[in-house]
């Protein structure tokens, strides 16, 4: 049989398996579907539902516009698959081509698609976390109980952590008229993600609409009351905030531990792949039938260096589905990489934030468009003196043209005028607390002398 | 190399005797994108190349920005937000907004679909005993016209004198210094200034007064922005009311010869009437009611498909090109209300997109469900139908079909 032959067999009778039925999983289906795969196709996952959509679970669900259960994701064609859903799968194993779950089934596959994503970092201390009134918000139950407790009429909410997530919740808050305090280590909100100049507006945007923000503080217990109800925070300057509510907001963890042991390079940083989305495995070479999709992928961008950027972005699970499915029904010649450019939004205190790009891939920053104090902008990134990145606040609609500059590697600062430019263009450093891409500490060491022995293994890591 | 000079296929296609079919002829355009003219200014007929421009913070609105003065641009006037840059543009716009659509007043275009099938119904009604029916004077003008009278608060009546101004300002849209007589020009501006000074009287006895017509409001509530100028309002409802039925009167005409031609779709959408809002889509990318920008200025240098486009050039964009390129979409001359990815050009893209959209594709909708619902073996008295003369709105001027 030429190859040729085998793909043609393997798109009409092959097995293909998807671990993680979200967005994703689901989008990876449809377009297998599309790409013309008969074989048969198992969607496996934790959740019991059916796949549901998570950026309105911190925004529109939360006001109580949208129910929580309002949030399925459309379905863009019947993807005729076998569903096994409340079940995590528990292992893989690439010398037999099968994947474990937990209840102790294994089901076989020829190809396998991952796209198990990331769950809510916890709060630390277990006894603390499981008070009443402690939420993170990554599911449709997390948002669900989160809602009736908005609706119920705390006193105050307290949310940990002031990343996107964090700021979206506290922004509801005020909406509801429900008194936040708003507790961020970093001098100021957003500024893991967009850096010390974005951070001071986000953080006048906050408290403008009433949020008692609290940066450069740590909290470092939750307490309860005698019914173990969440009653007071202690932060580490020695005050206090009395609350009915914490919103832990600490951003998430890669599922990646059922992947332990299957030889991929899989961890905390989650799972490396090339741009076709073809897992990596720990040494480094590229498996042939193991793909990754989502929030969990790690893949290597050529515009930023070929740097391995994990992304939790919702266009980003989508369109490396599409190249995932693409490629596990394609032969070598016809595959795709997975090139786009960044894309992530936002809606907090009325404005509209949206990014292209990898913003903390820069060391400079300027506003090019718009005016600041009215919360209508456009910031443009630059690394070394090209562009990188781009935020809007209320201004979206000219953000394809910054993302041409990106692929075009355009000058930074852009040379041009336009009509909206400030007058005081001026860049200046655009001031990240670290190092965030690369940093996140050893994860393997290399063993081995002569060339044909030299391996790599993984080192658990404490987080 | 993309940029030649290619004066013949631009002019062949403002020239009226294309107007029934220019399609052949901006496949001819495309195999330029970027086409430098001898005066200077840039067509830009592919669907990348375009929408990379309106997308670009550097291609201006304002035709103050042209090197070259824009023969018959209004002198003193407050321009339309259609024609200025941000941030003025954002704030006419985003003050019109709140009295025309979410999150202000969210309900008003779908809350109008019981009126817009009444008055749809009708005009048809009006259809028995006729022979003939002209599709654009017995349906296709009077609905929308009627539909931003009430809107605005224009009464009805004036629609005979303001029709008169309105034809002589679409004609000076596309006006072309080499072929145009002057007068074609003159009589757009002081149609301009006829139409502002009407509005203006209108707009004077709305204040102080509570209603709830766009003008009343416009004159009379506050929002975060505080209220626009009485200059302000005048361009506003002169850009709505021009804008909100010149168009749509071309959409609805296009879409009826459309179906008329493709019988099929026609008794499909009989059969189907969900297949109307995708039906209207693709009309909007296959028989279009704006064909040209005529004209945007290059506020700074600007590069598209590799040609720097020099400050202050004028710059073309032929939207229903763009709609047709075969780059973008798969065999693009045929009429598929089946597509999917349908992004056409037909409102235009990026911060000007069209402000009225919503409610011309209701409109139009609702005119094409009834017009297949009601109409009886309807058939064209004549096709290719006569053509109105602009190349920038282009449409019929009648569409006489008889039924069976
Ligand atoms: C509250 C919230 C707001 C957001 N807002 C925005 C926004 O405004 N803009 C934006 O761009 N993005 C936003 N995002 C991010 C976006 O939702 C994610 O990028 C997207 O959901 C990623 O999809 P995914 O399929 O990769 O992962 P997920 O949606 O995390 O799906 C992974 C699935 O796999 C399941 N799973 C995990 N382990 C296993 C296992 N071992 N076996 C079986 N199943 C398993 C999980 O339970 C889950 O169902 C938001 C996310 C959250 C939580």
């Amino acid at each position: 049989m030429t190859s040729a032959d085998t793909l043609r067999a393997f798109k009409r009778d092959g097995r293909i398996v998807v671990v993680g039925a979200s967005l994703a999983g689901l989008r990876a289906a449809e377009a297998l579907r599309d790409e013309g795969f008969t074989g048969s196709l198992t969607m496996i996952g934790d959740e019991s539902g059916e796949p549901y959509d998570r950026p309105p679970l911190s925004k529109q669900v939360l006001t109580g516009w949208v129910p929580a259960d309002g949030t399925t994701l459309p379905r863009r064609r019947d993807v005729n698959a076998e569903w096994l859903l409340g079940v995590p799968a528990s292992g893989l194993d690439l010398a037999t081509n099968q994947v474990r779950l937990a209840d102790g089934r294994e089901v076989p596959f020829d190809r396998v698609l991952i796209s198990t994503g990331v769950r809510a970092r916890p709060w630390f201390v277990e006894s603390e976390a499981a008070l009443d009134g402690v939420f993170v918000v990554r599911t449709r139950e997390h948002a669900e109980g989160l809602q009736r407790a908005l609706a119920a009429g705390p006193s105050r909410v307290l949310v940990i952590g002031a990343g996107f997530t964090g700021s979206e919740i506290a922004s509801i808050c005020r909406e509801r008229d429900i008194p936040v305090t708003v507790a961020e280590l970093a001098p100021a909100p957003l500024v893991g993600a967009l850096g010390a100049m974005i951070g001071e507006i986000a953080a006048d945007m906050q408290r403008a609409h009433g949020v008692d923000l609290r940066c450069g503080v740590k909290v470092t217990r939750l307490e309860g009351d005698a019914q173990g109800h969440f009653r007071r925070a202690h932060f580490d300057d020695g005050s206090t905030v009395d609350a009915d509510v914490a919103v832990v907001a600490l951003g998430g963890i890669r599922n990646t531990e059922w992947l332990r042991g299957s030889g991929l390079a899989a961890g905390v940083w989650g799972i490396a792949c090339d741009t076709g989305c073809r897992a990596l495995d720990l040494n480094g070479l590229i498996t042939d039938d193991v793909f990754v999709a989502g929030d969990v992928a790690r893949c290597p961008n050529p515009v930023y260096e070929y740097r391995l950027i994990s992304l939790e972005h919702w266009a980003n699970a989508v369109e490396q589905a599409e190249v995932a499915a693409h490629n596990m029904v394609s032969g070598q010649a016809d595959r795709w990489p997975h090139l786009s450019i960044p894309l992530f939004w936002s809606i907090q205190f009325g404005v509209n934030i949206k990014s292209v790009g990898v913003p903390t891939f820069a060391d400079e920053v300027v506003v090019t468009q718009g005016s600041v104090s009215d919360h209508r902008f456009v910031a443009a990134y630059g690394y070394r003196g090209r562009v990188t990145a781009a935020v809007s606040f209320n201004n979206a609609k000219w953000l394809d043209h910054y993302r041409q500059l990106i692929e075009t590697a355009a000058p930074f600062p852009p040379p041009c005028p336009t009509p909206d430019q400030p007058v005081d263009m001026k860049p200046v450093p655009v001031d990240f607390p670290g190092p965030v891409l690369l940093a996140q500490g050893a994860t393997v060491v290399v063993t081995g002398h002569d060339p044909g022995e030299r391996r790599v293994t993984a080192v658990q890591q404490h987080r | 190399m993309t940029t030649t000079e290619m004066p013949d296929t631009l002019h062949r296609i403002l020239d009226y005797s294309s107007r029934a079919d220019p399609y052949p002829l901006y496949a001819e355009l495309r195999e330029t994108p970027v086409a430098l003219q001898d005066d200077g200014s840039y067509v830009v007929s592919t669907y990348r190349e375009i929408t990379d421009l309106l997308h670009d913070p550097h291609l201006s609105s304002d035709v103050r920005n042209l090197s070259h003065p824009m023969p018959g641009a209004e002198t003193g006037a407050t321009p339309a937000f259609i024609n200025l840059d941000p941030p003025e543009h954002d704030r006419l716009r985003r003050m019109a907004m709140r009295h025309f659509g979410p999150p202000h007043t969210p309900g008003l275009v779908t809350g109008l679909e019981p009126d817009l099938t009444a008055i749809v119904g009708r005009l048809i009604d009006d259809f028995a005993g006729k022979e003939q029916i002209d599709i654009v004077d017995d349906f296709a003008y009077p609905f929308p016209v009627t539909v931003i009278c009430h809107l605005l608060g224009v009464p009805r009546e004036d629609e005979p004198t303001f029709r008169l101004w309105v034809n002589d300002i679409i004609n000076s849209i596309d006006y072309d210094p080499r072929t145009d007589p002057k007068e074609k020009l003159d009589n757009g501006v002081q149609a301009r200034q006829a139409l502002r000074q009407y509005l203006g009287g209108l707009l004077e006895q709305r204040h102080g007064r509570p209603g709830d017509d766009l003008l009343t409001r416009l004159a009379n509530d506050d929002g975060p922005d505080g209220r626009m100028t009485d200059e302000e309002i005048i361009s506003t409802a002169n850009l709505l009311l021009i804008a909100g039925h010149e168009t749509t009167v071309n959409l609805i005409t296009n879409g009826m010869l459309t179906l008329l031609r493709h019988p099929e779709v026609l008794q499909r959408l009989r059969d189907e009437p969900g297949l109307v809002v995708a039906l209207v889509e693709e009309l909007l990318r296959y028989e279009p009611p704006v064909h040209i920008i005529p004209w945007r200025a290059a506020y700074s240098d600007i590069t598209v498909a590799e040609t720097v486009i020099p400050k202050g050039s004028q710059i073309m964009l032929m939207l229903a090109s763009g709609s047709r390129d075969p780059n973008r979409f798969h065999d693009p001359d045929h009429f598929d209300p089946d597509r999917r990815d349908n992004q056409h050009l037909g409102f235009g893209s990026g911060i000007h997109l069209c402000f009225g959209g919503p409610m011309a594709r209701l409109e139009t909708q609702i005119a094409l469900s009834e017009l297949a619902r009601r109409l009886d073996g309807p058939s064209l008295v004549a096709d290719p139908p006569p053509y109105r003369r602009s190349p920038v709105l282009r449409g019929p001027i009648h569409l006489h079909i008889e039924q069976t």
